[in-house]
């Protein structure tokens, strides 16, 4: 038996699909340079054509033709010599389109293996963010804004470069770095991405998270019925409409909080989640309208509260609010937790304020994918700026 | 959670019935009464031959004010079934029905309805696939569903299809089953000869046929479910399973009905699952299904007169399909030789569906006769007494030990 190495990517539906194919790609593509044969899949039972849910892509890497197979016969490996993170946001915790349950970013990482993430962040923070593990891993972090960009558009930022670099650095076995420049020579014939990935090698640094390090909350996972206790002909239960919410202070009642469904929360389905400033609200119900999740309560004097269990992050309401600075999407990698905005804004009103002002003020910039014309040309030279500089 | 299963509820006794009526109907209006006597709520319809000849009979039966159900004539097949789907969902009763290419139109909402577990009976007017386009008798249109988890019965008279369709509701509309059942009648032959039948009284059908409860399955506000969700890998065996496990329990349900149809109606036709003719003293059986019964019967009584002893079994429930049972009976005889009126092209031996059925069922067998596969009466041909014999040559060849592999078109020009 020879050696396989497996190296899985993790990345947001639709925004990151193509980026995520290029990189599993260009491994198997840069290993077969050394003579190692190799395979490239994405996972089938994710949906990586829906807006920014977690998805994988594998390549599988192996010594010999034999080992391969071996390696195959497993089709999602159980774990990785390298998972590579393209969304930070992503640290805490992957929420796939099947039932798998919340599985922490750092699941598949072997004992010393390495996690690679693509953010602005410090280590500390997103070791705190990732779900704590029993066994030591190396963090390794590629400075930058997490590439976002379109179904049929590629962004070319360099991160797929950056990346393979990387791997190179943490995983030398796998493939050199003359390896992976000549693969981006023949894939993409850019000799400034070359120089790209050679920066990201030469300034590669990776830190150890030691074991119980992070997130010390146990993920949800399901417990699936065995077929005798399924209900039959494919029903499943509805949701109950709802009932009024309870003032926190007053004890008043009123409004209307819709039931949700109890199974599938958005822990991590959101890179942004909207602020609300509810001393700005003029009531007008646009949120609330616009919202496709019904992610709005309704509160007893006619506010909207946004519910981080039912929010998936894509922005609508701040795009549809008329008063400037009443509802701000904020990156997600700044609060731990889905507690709601409203019984904080009534228990501790100049608090809230003062904690709404510190979530606007200091936000990283976050998108979803394509947003305005232009947008691109913006980002692209920042991004490369951030490659030169490392 | 699992819903326990409860069996329909207890019948009431009959009450003494007025004297059955006997009219001179075809095998389609045979059906049309069954759906009168079952007092259907949902009927769809779009035209086809044969089967066109139950729409015509049925909207005469509603017009006339003797049925009173929703009659909707769809704008195809696919509407046509997924109409009725739907309707079963929230608790109606329903028929609809079709034949050849027609059926394989409605294809994609065949399939959807065993998982979802409707009810649904349906009759299948047996006519060729085109091309060439043919109006004749071809069973591979219903065949196209065996293995979808649809229940499928064949029959070979008027008074077979009136009885068996009432039967219908009864097992398919059973909590245990929940499975939609299609009742096979062939083009021509059945569908448009008419007969002497025996049309029973109401007061017996109620006594027989329970409504139809759909329990927790129901669709309706006040049951608030959803049905027929995406589900992956993380699901799907399980519901396959559990569709398997009501196919499962299909036989017992069918007995049970059969057994209380004898019961109520005074009709018994013994083995639900297949019938046999002359077998007990036979050297050799020819197996078949649908109305190629009638030349089969009247040759093997010739060739007794000169000594052969030939017997019959009629399959009529293909799916569930009794291998046990039709094993063991089988295995009593020298030679089988099974008449199949459809085809399964590149198949084992190239035979038709029913043979490699057939020959699937014995393999488990201590007592294995040699089979012997025959392709017959494709496209509305008449199988004829010659054909019989000349089949029942092979099949006495085989028992001789001079059986060839392969399998024989018999009536071909050639």
């Amino acid at each position: 038996m020879g050696r396989l190495f497996a190296v899985e990517i993790v990345y947001r539906g639709i925004f990151q699909k193509t980026l995520a194919k290029n990189i599993s790609r260009a491994i198997v593509l840069a290993a077969h340079k050394e003579g190692k044969p190799g395979i490239s899949f994405g996972r089938y039972g994710d949906s990586p054509e829906r807006n920014g849910i977690p998805a994988k892509a594998f390549a599988i890497v192996a010594t010999d033709d034999v080992t391969l197979e071996e390696g195959m016969a497993k089709y999602e490996p159980q774990e990785v010599d390298v998972s590579i993170c393209v969304d930070d946001t992503l640290f805490k915790g992957v929420e796939s389109w099947a039932w798998y349950g919340l599985q922490p970013i750092n699941k598949l990482v072997k004992p010393g293996g390495t996690l690679i993430v693509t953010s602005l962040e410090d280590p500390e923070t997103l070791a705190k963010m990732a779900h704590a593990k029993k066994t030591p891993y190396q963090l390794a972090i590629i400075k930058g804004t997490p590439s976002f960009s379109g179904l049929w558009v590629y962004k070319e930022d360099h991160t797929d470069v950056r990346i393979l670099g990387a791997i190179a650095k943490a995983l030398p076995e796998l493939f050199s770095l003359a390896s992976v420049q000549e693969t981006i020579r023949d894939e993409w014939n850019d000799e400034l991405k070359a120089t790209s990935a050679q920066r990201s090698y030469e300034r590669l640094q990776s830190y150890t998270v030691k074991p119980g390090q992070g997130n010390p909350e146990e993920p949800y996972k399901f417990d699936m019925p065995k077929w005798t206790e399924m209900r039959e002909g494919i029903a499943i239960p509805g949701i109950a409409r709802g009932h009024a919410m309870t003032d926190p202070i007053s004890g008043k009642q009123g409004g209307f909080k819709p039931e949700r469904n109890a199974t599938f929360k958005k822990w991590a389905t959101r890179t942004m989640r909207p602020v609300v400033d509810f001393d700005k609200c003029i009531k007008c119900t646009l949120c609330w309208l616009a919202c496709p999740d019904s992610v709005f309560d309704v509160t007893p004097e006619g506010f909207y509260d946004a519910n981080m269990e039912a929010c998936c992050g894509c922005g609508v309401c701040e795009a549809v609010c008329p008063e400037p600075q009443c509802i701000t999407m904020v990156n997600e990698t700044s609060f731990p937790d889905n507690a709601g905005q409203w019984a904080a804004w009534r228990k501790d009103h100049d608090g809230y304020e003062k904690w709404v002002k510190e979530k606007i003020a200091d936000r990283p910039e976050r998108s979803h994918g394509f947003r305005f014309r232009g947008q691109y040309e913006e980002q692209v030279p920042e991004m490369l700026e951030i490659a030169r500089q490392g | 959670m699992a819903e326990a299963i409860v069996p329909p509820q207890e019948l009431k006794h009959a009450k003494p019935a007025k004297g059955d009526q006997t009219s001179l109907i075809t095998g389609s209006e045979a059906i049309a009464v069954a759906c009168k006597l079952a007092d259907v709520d949902v009927i769809t319809a779009y035209a086809i031959r044969p089967y066109d000849t139950v729409m015509q009979y049925i909207a005469k039966l509603v017009s006339n004010g003797e049925l009173d159900c929703e009659y909707i004539v769809a704008e195809g097949e696919h509407s046509q079934f997924e109409i009725v789907k739907h309707a079963s969902a929230c608790g109606a009763r329903v028929f609809c029905g079709s034949s050849g290419v027609g059926w394989m139109y409605a294809m994609e909402a065949l399939t959807v309805t065993p998982a979802l577990r409707i009810p649904m009976v349906a009759m299948v007017g047996n006519r060729a696939l085109d091309d060439p386009g043919a109006f004749g008798v071809e069973h591979n249109d219903a065949l196209a569903v065996r293995d979808l988890g649809w229940q499928l019965v064949w029959v070979d008279s008027p008074q077979e299809a009136l009885d068996v369709a009432l039967m219908a509701y009864r097992i398919a509309e059973d909590r245990r089953v929940f499975l939609p059942l299609a009742i096979s009648c062939d083009g021509a032959f059945l569908t448009h000869s008419q007969a002497l039948v025996k049309i029973p009284s109401q007061e017996k059908v109620d006594a027989f046929l329970p409504r139809y409860n759909r329990g927790d399955l129901l669709l309706h506000p006040d049951n608030p479910i959803s049905v027929a969700p995406q589900a992956n890998e993380d699901w799907l065996m399980e519901i396959r399973r559990q569709t398997a496990a009501a196919m499962e329990r299909s036989p017992q349900v069918i007995r049970e009905a059969y057994k209380d149809f004898e019961r109520i109606f005074g009709r018994n036709y013994g083995n639900p699952f297949f019938e046999e003719y002359m077998t007990d003293d036979a050297d050799v059986v020819l197996v078949g299904m649908g109305t190629l019964s009638t030349p089969v019967k009247v040759t093997i009584r010739q060739l007794r007169e000169e000594g052969k002893k030939v017997g019959f079994v009629r399959v009529r429930w293909f799916r569930p399909f009794a291998a046990e049972e039709l094993a063991k009976t089988l295995g009593r005889f020298k030679a089988v030789g099974v008449i199949d009126r459809d085809f399964s092209l590149g198949s084992p031996y190239h035979s038709g569906v029913l043979t490699t059925e057939v020959r699937t069922a014995l393999y488990p067998s201590a007592s294995r006769p040699p089979v012997v596969g025959f392709i017959c009466g494709l496209g509305g041909r008449e199988v004829t007494v010659p054909d019989v014999r000349k089949m029942s040559e092979k099949v006495y060849e085989a028992a001789a030990g001079k059986s060839q592999p392969g399998t024989q078109w018999i009536g071909l020009r050639e």
